[in-house]
């Protein structure tokens, strides 16, 4: 199933929301990279499709917009912010304590396929540093035990293979045409 | 007037029309300032920062709102805390522009030190080199030393191929945005973007194939750097080694003009050659812009297999002979024809070769059977009456005018056209269109009306009659309120074309828009400037065809024969008869476009032609003519406009002008000598056909100022060659401009609808044929012959995309790759990227897989 | 002190369309309604009321810029909170989002509006579920839709999630990545008031500025107007992060001293470990550093002009006496260079090159040279670039190296005592 058919109620709703569609387009990004884990070709051309925009389009916002990924990534992606504020609290040394605990650099991706680590710039969460997002999900007033705590979370849910409602998931639902009250509808 | 703002540039008063930018102000003062992502075709955008100046404005009176002066008198000026863009900032009454200040000439500095900490510097290797932009305001604003450590520069990719047309230097690359701009804003075709950002900004595409557009070509003049090349320019010349020489397109009948650099070159034994093709600025007819089949396409005049001598049939065999030997025999054995003989010619030749070639066969031959081997569309007399009037510019179509297309797919017949259309539509026309089909244009159109495949006549008939109905009908009809938009609207040009149409229909077309220009009788939409009819012309020359009389029916300047000849279906059905026994072709191929079995009971025929057709193949004597590059000569557009092209390269082997090879031949017949040179051919058509009365070579190269200004020292273009210096053309009166014409007889006209699901051609600009199968480059974007049908009748044949079908036309099968389009309606079928055939035929598909 | 913007403190659950109406809920938009859209503008005008995004333009002002009669007329909420150090919108959004959403619609019926687009940043769609909840809530209340409590007032909003681009939080920017485009400014003129979403007039304001509007509209300007000084009006929430033993976010009457702010019990709690101050950036990486003298300075728009500083936004970054300064400029100069959208010379190459030589100075390989090519670069950006972010991005690296020049020169000549925050 592609994710247009998947999401196909979503993707209306979406759409619904805008009086020109390509307006529609992040939203769609951020759903067509939940469904298949980064920016693929096909995401890209899908996405492309629904919104008569040439895939072109979709590469070049994907390369612009730090959320979107271009290459495969983990299940996870721990997004750390060590921007000034955080690292004013030690958000340096725990990128560092967190890259040798899963034993990849920045931007890799751990043998098992669960983790990808990246560093980011200010997550608005200065004030609970360090902190992170796991697949946009904050996680704050970090140190290596709640680290710890939450690592071995995730390989329990993942060796469980419980799915979680992802965040986008979420947020998309109340976009779904015909869900609770339909925001914006083509009047 | 009130319409002038007047505003001071460095002390020098300048007045200027309200919404001018303060860069264009200047520049019509002579101060060049210096841009990088401004072009005056586009939008601004004040990105590059290159145009920095200090702008002031006067102060006025809060209360009063009158001006504040000076101790002086003089009115004061308040100047903003910063420097601004010239490029963005539209003119205001007493601005004052400071471009020659040191915070400016600082500011300049910087811009360029800072493209140069990323630039390459590779400028001794780079084909942009000596015609750069970048260069020349380096040159001129820049500090000549750097302050960057270029051990932290950074390294990027120098050979990213965007498709295989065009090349990006990645590294080269300022980000101007002048390429994805243009390719947004004028064509759009938005299939190059910028990826990333910040200072890993670059340009890529993910179309399919790589820089999908038929404009990809114009990137590479505009871009302000070495950037973007074409592939097959690339690394091959120096700008200053380059001879500019002017010309225009061989293929396209909006005649865009165009610029060919020539060079001498050692692996072609010393010969010039053309190293490729630019734009040629005529803001009447394509601007600076042109598409890639007029770049590219160029290639064809140099290809090896080109004919080098003349070749007579002997034993059996096409032998090489001497062009006296040749012209002998020509002339030998169509002396005394008389109405045995006939002539078929194409209509990529020029006036001059088609003036003659008519003059050769009516006076020397003495024959009255000639005509266009493969005419596809008719009413050339129709535009003679209510074509389009001189002087007019679809650039000036807007708010208030309105604009019909009939059967027409422009954006593959002639793009030119689909620009300044869709242009215009932009700037408010309206644009009604009248198709069997969807195509690029519609989403342009405020009215676009789809009829079945043989409904175009009919179509095209009800909108007239609406046009006619003062009073609106009780339930608003879509071709009812389609007329009323036309006819209510100021100026009105209708552009027709063959999709689908058999000739006769066509002319029917052509006859039905021609009373729609006349239905306002009191200010009809002909004659008048900006108003008028044009036919869609498959040619460069199509036109020119017309006004020489290669017609059965008519001589030069549309004189009406008396007892006219035959047309080309009679003469191909007299050389199968044995009626016609001689027959003379030039530069059309009627075997090989399947007009013409073989050479039935012919005992004589000439072929004049660049290559060894299928025709060719079967002559009894074929003689090389020289391609358009390799002499001078004139075309006529569909807009009637008279254009010179100039000899680029030196003739190929002994190749001649097609008129010459004629007049040679005539001489033998009687015709008197030869002329000299073409101007003089030219002399004689001025005074054969009226129109063309006080045209020479002459007024024909004349050239104005036009704006926007190009090729100045700051080089808009990144390139010399646009400045047009060899001709705007001269437009033809049509016959409405001087006196009323009379509405035209459109008598019904018999068309086939065919039961099931009914199927036409459509035109590619890409489609294969003799120059263009010559193009190497172009080799991968040949449309390929492709069967489009809508989902339900893809079900109904039991095929589905990808499959390979035989697809059943007059006789012949066909072969075509199905593709389902989904917007096409049910029961229509298009055949693409395959040879022309007429009319509307029944879609029968034979075997798939 | 109750609280007038982070009311979620003094109010369990007000995020809950029920308990926000419970305690005045939808009154200021009940009364707004009664009045015209001229007076409800002419209120907020005359309550000082300044954009709480960092630029502090007249927020009644900005409104009375949509030209009058305009058919089709956009109000934008700038969330793409993204400013190093500022995290009170994301408070605002997930705790008290009915007194945002309340501030839009008096707005957008001030302005004429129909549509309203709330533009978070993408990171903040977990934080954005209770945004979502409230605008459904008021679909289902007839607060959002049709004929608004049932006057002829009708107006739409929708939530947005950006992509992550700092840049979005310029107006254009944010307005071209609404459109579906790369999140990059254009060169203003043309102002969104005039020419903004979809090309039609478009107020953009910043989510914590019109969380003010309907305390302004209940309880009138001049009761707003007698909280703060002349010219900086009402509450600010000012965000404290960086060495302060209570970093977080702060409701303030403006007005009150950032040593005030830092030492006071009430709000950081002084330095951790009773380490010495030593510079603070007042508006996250965007505006200038400034010293200890400037701690006795106001929380006001004008309170820093005479240290060559900023309120902005009021992200208050402290750093205490182990602070790199060099490793601080380049930390914030790595920001700016990572977020330039790329689009205007200066700012695409000039970040470049500041931050390649940063990091050269940092890492004890700079030279003097270096330096002086650092200012100059620094000086090529500021005033001509396409957007603020050039100048934003020129601040911490000037004023560092105004304030502390002897750690530069530490650097370059191999001796400095100090690496990074360490």
């Amino acid at each position: 199933m592609t994710f247009t058919e998947k999401y196909a109620a979503e993707i209306e709703g979406i759409i619904a929301r805008f009086p020109h569609k390509k307006s529609a387009v992040l939203p769609l990004m951020h759903l067509a990279q939940h469904y298949y884990g980064y920016m693929s070709d096909d995401a890209m051309r899908e996405v492309a499709a629904i919104l008569d925009l040439d895939p072109t389009h979709i590469l070049s916002l994907a390369g612009f917009y730090t959320l979107y990924y271009e290459e495969p990534v983990g299940k996870y992606v721990l997004e750390i912010c060590n921007d000034l504020a955080c690292a004013l609290r030690g958000a340096d040394q725990f990128v560092e304590m967190a890259c040798n605990k899963l034993e990849v650099g920045v931007d890799e991706t751990t043998a098992d396929g669960l983790f990808t680590i990246k560093t980011v710039m200010c997550l608005a969460a200065c004030d609970r540093a360090p902190m992170l997002q796991c697949n946009l999900k904050f996680e704050e007033h970090l140190d290596e035990a709640k680290f710890d705590a939450l690592l071995a979370r995730l390989r329990e849910q993942a060796a469980a293979e419980t799915i979680e409602t992802s965040v986008v998931e979420k947020i998309t639902a109340y976009a779904k045409s015909g869900n609770q009250v339909s925001v914006i509808g083509n009047r | 007037m009130s319409d002038l703002i007047t505003l001071t540039i460095d002390g020098t008063a300048v007045s200027v029309p309200k919404g001018t930018l303060v860069v264009d102000a200047a520049k019509k003062i002579g101060n060049d300032i210096p841009v990088f992502c401004y072009h005056p075709k586009l939008e601004p955008v004040g990105m590059c920062r290159m145009c920095l100046v200090e702008i002031g404005l006067p102060v006025r009176d809060r209360a009063t709102g009158e001006l504040v002066l000076n101790a002086d008198g003089t009115p004061q000026v308040n100047f903003g805390r910063t420097l601004q863009t010239g490029c963005t900032i539209v003119v205001s009454e007493g601005m004052v522009v400071r471009t020659n200040t040191q915070p400016v000439d600082e500011a300049r500095e910087s811009v360029i030190e800072f493209l140069l900490s990323s630039h390459p510097l590779d400028c001794p290797i780079c084909d942009k080199g000596g015609e750069c932009p970048l260069q020349n305001l380096t040159m001129a604003h820049g500090a000549g030393t750097t302050q960057m450590d270029y051990s932290l520069k950074l390294k990027m990719d120098k050979h990213v191929p965007l498709g295989e047309l065009i090349y990006l230097d990645r590294e080269r690359c300022i980000q101007c945005a002048r390429c994805i701009r243009f390719q947004e804003e004028i064509v759009d075709d938005p299939v190059i973007r910028f990826h990333n950002r910040g200072r890993s900004l670059e340009i890529v595409t993910l179309s399919d194939p790589g820089f999908d557009s038929y404009w990809s070509g114009n990137t590479t003049d505009i871009c302000p750097v070495g950037a973007l090349t074409t592939s097959d320019f690339r690394f091959g010349a120096r700008p200053w080694e380059l001879i500019p020489v002017a010309s225009i397109s061989v293929h396209s009948p909006a005649g865009a003009n165009l610029t060919f650099s020539t060079r001498r070159e050692a692996k072609s034994g010393g010969r010039s050659v053309i190293k490729r093709v630019l734009p040629r600025q005529n803001e009447n007819v394509n601007e600076i812009w042109i598409h890639d089949r007029d770049r590219f396409v160029h290639q064809f005049a140099d290809a090896p297999d080109r004919l080098q001598k003349p070749l007579i049939r002997k034993n059996g065999q096409l032998v090489e002979a001497g062009w006296e030997e040749a012209i002998e025999l020509v002339a030998h054995k169509l002396n005394g024809l008389g109405e045995k003989a006939a002539g078929l010619s194409g209509d990529r030749l020029s006036n001059e070769d088609l003036f003659l070639f008519q003059k050769f066969l009516r006076q020397g031959v003495k024959t009255p059977h000639l005509d266009l081997g493969n005419r596809t569309i008719m009413g050339g007399d129709v535009t003679a009456k209510v074509g389009i009037s001189s002087g007019s510019n679809l650039g000036e179509l807007g708010q208030g005018d309105a604009i019909v297309v009939v059967a027409s797919d422009l954006h593959e017949e002639e793009p030119i056209w689909w620009l300044r259309v869709k242009q215009a539509a932009q700037r408010g026309a309206t644009l009604v269109i009248l198709s069997a089909r969807p195509t690029r244009l519609d989403k342009f159109a405020s009215h676009t009306i789809y009829y079945r495949p043989g409904e175009a006549v009919a179509t095209t008939r009800q909108l007239l009659n609406a046009a006619k109905i003062a009073v609106e009908t009780a339930e608003p009809d879509p071709i009812k309120t389609a007329a009323d938009a036309l006819i209510n609207a100021q100026n009105l040009v209708a552009f027709y074309g063959a999709e689908g149409l058999t000739l006769a229909e066509t002319d029917t077309i052509a006859r039905l828009l021609g009373n729609l220009l006349l239905v306002k009788g009191e200010q009809p939409h002909a004659g008048r400037k900006n108003n008028g009819l044009i036919a869609v012309w498959p040619h460069n020359n199509t036109q020119g065809a017309w006004d020489m009389g290669i017609h059965p029916a008519f001589g030069p300047g549309y004189k009406a024969l008396d007892i006219p000849g035959k047309d080309a279906a009679a003469i191909y059905a007299g050389v199968q008869s044995g009626e016609i026994s001689a027959l003379y072709v030039a530069g059309t191929d009627p075997i090989g476009d399947g007009l013409l079995a073989d050479r039935g009971k012919l005992d004589f025929l000439v072929v004049q032609e660049l290559f060894l057709t299928e025709t060719a193949k079967l002559a009894d004597v074929v003689l090389p003519a020289q391609s358009w590059a390799e002499r001078d000569g004139t075309f006529t557009s569909g807009e009637r406009r008279v254009q010179r092209y100039y000899p680029a390269i030196p003739p190929v082997g002994e190749s001649r002008e097609d008129w010459r090879i004629l007049a040679q031949i005539g001489e033998k017949l009687g015709l008197g000598k030869t002329p000299f040179a073409a101007s003089l051919v030219f002399k004689e058509v001025a005074t054969a056909v009226p129109a063309y009365k006080g045209m020479d070579y002459r007024s024909l190269a004349r050239v104005e100022e036009q704006w926007p200004i190009i090729g100045r020292s700051d080089l808009y273009y990144g390139g010399t060659a646009y400045d047009n210096k060899h001709g705007l053309g001269q437009q033809w009166a049509a016959a409405a401009e001087a006196a009323a014409v009379e509405s035209f007889d459109t008598a019904d006209t018999p068309t086939n609808q065919p039961d099931g699901i009914r199927l036409i051609r459509a035109a590619a600009l890409f489609t294969p044929g003799t120059l263009i199968n010559h193009a190497e480059v172009l080799a991968e974007r040949l449309a390929k012959p492709t069967l489009w049908v809508n989902e339900a009748d893809a079900s109904h044949l039991q095929v589905a995309d990808g499959y390979v079908v035989n697809v059943a036309v007059n006789g012949r099968a066909v072969p075509a790759i199905v593709q389902m389009n989904g917007k096409l309606l049910k029961g229509t079928a298009v055949l693409r990227g395959v040879p022309y055939f007429p009319g509307v035929v029944q879609l029968e598909v034979i075997g798939n897989r | 002190m109750a609280h007038i913007l982070l009311r979620h403190r003094d109010i369990e659950n007000i995020k809950k369309l029920d308990v926000y109406r419970q305690h005045g809920g939808y009154e200021a938009l009940k009364k707004a309604l009664t009045m015209t859209p001229a007076e409800v503008t002419n209120v907020v005008k005359a309550s000082g009321l300044r954009g709480r995004g960092g630029a502090g333009f007249p927020t009644g002002l900005k409104w009375t810029f949509i030209p009058k009669g305009a058919q089709e007329v956009y109000v934008t909420i700038n969330s793409d909170e993204s400013e190093m150090g500022t995290f009170k919108d994301r408070e605002l959004l997930e705790y008290n989002p009915h007194q945002v959403i309340e501030g839009a619609l008096i707005c957008a019926y001030a302005v004429g509006a129909k549509r309203i687009y709330n533009y978070m940043r993408g990171e903040f769609m977990d934080a954005g579920y209770a945004f979502e909840e409230a605008v459904q809530e008021c679909y289902a209340a007839g607060l959002l839709g049709e004929n608004i409590l049932g006057s002829d007032f009708s107006c739409d909003m929708a939530p947005y999630y950006g992509a992550g681009a700092y840049i979005c939080g310029e107006e254009t920017a944010l307005l071209n990545s609404l459109m579906g485009e790369l999140g990059q400014p254009w060169s203003k003129p043309p102002f969104p008031a005039i020419e903004g979403l979809y090309h039609k007039p478009t107020v953009v304001n910043n989510t914590e500025t019109l969380a003010n509007v309907p305390a302004i509209i209940s309880n009138g300007a001049d009761w707003y107007k007698s909280m703060g000084t002349e010219k900086s009006t009402g509450p600010k929430i000012v965000c404290l992060s960086g060495h302060v033993n209570k970093p977080g976010n702060y409701e303030v009457i403006m007005g009150l001293t950032y040593r005030e702010l830092i030492y006071d019990e009430q709000y950081g709690g002084g330095i951790p470990g009773g380490k010495k101050f030593k510079a603070m950036l007042p508006s996250g990486g965007s505006g200038p550093v400034v010293k200890e003298d400037a701690l006795d300075a106001p929380i006001t728009y004008e309170g820093l002009d005479k240290f060559g500083s900023v309120m902005g936004s009021a992200s208050v970054v402290i750093m205490d006496e182990t602070t790199d300064m060099v490793w601080m400029a380049m930390k914030c100069v790595h920001f700016f260079k990572h977020e330039s959208c790329g689009k205007c010379t200066p700012c695409r190459e000039g970040t470049y090159w500041m931050d390649q030589l940063l990091h050269k100075i940092y890492h004890g390989h700079g030279t003097a040279e270096d330096l002086r090519v650092l200012k100059s670069v620094a000086g090529q950006i500021g005033g001509r670039t396409l957007c603020a972010l050039g100048d934003f991005a020129i601040n911490p690296v000037l004023s560092t190296i105004r304030h502390f020049p002897e750690e530069y020169e530490a650097k370059v000549k191999g001796n400095s005592p100090l690496n990074g925050n360490r």
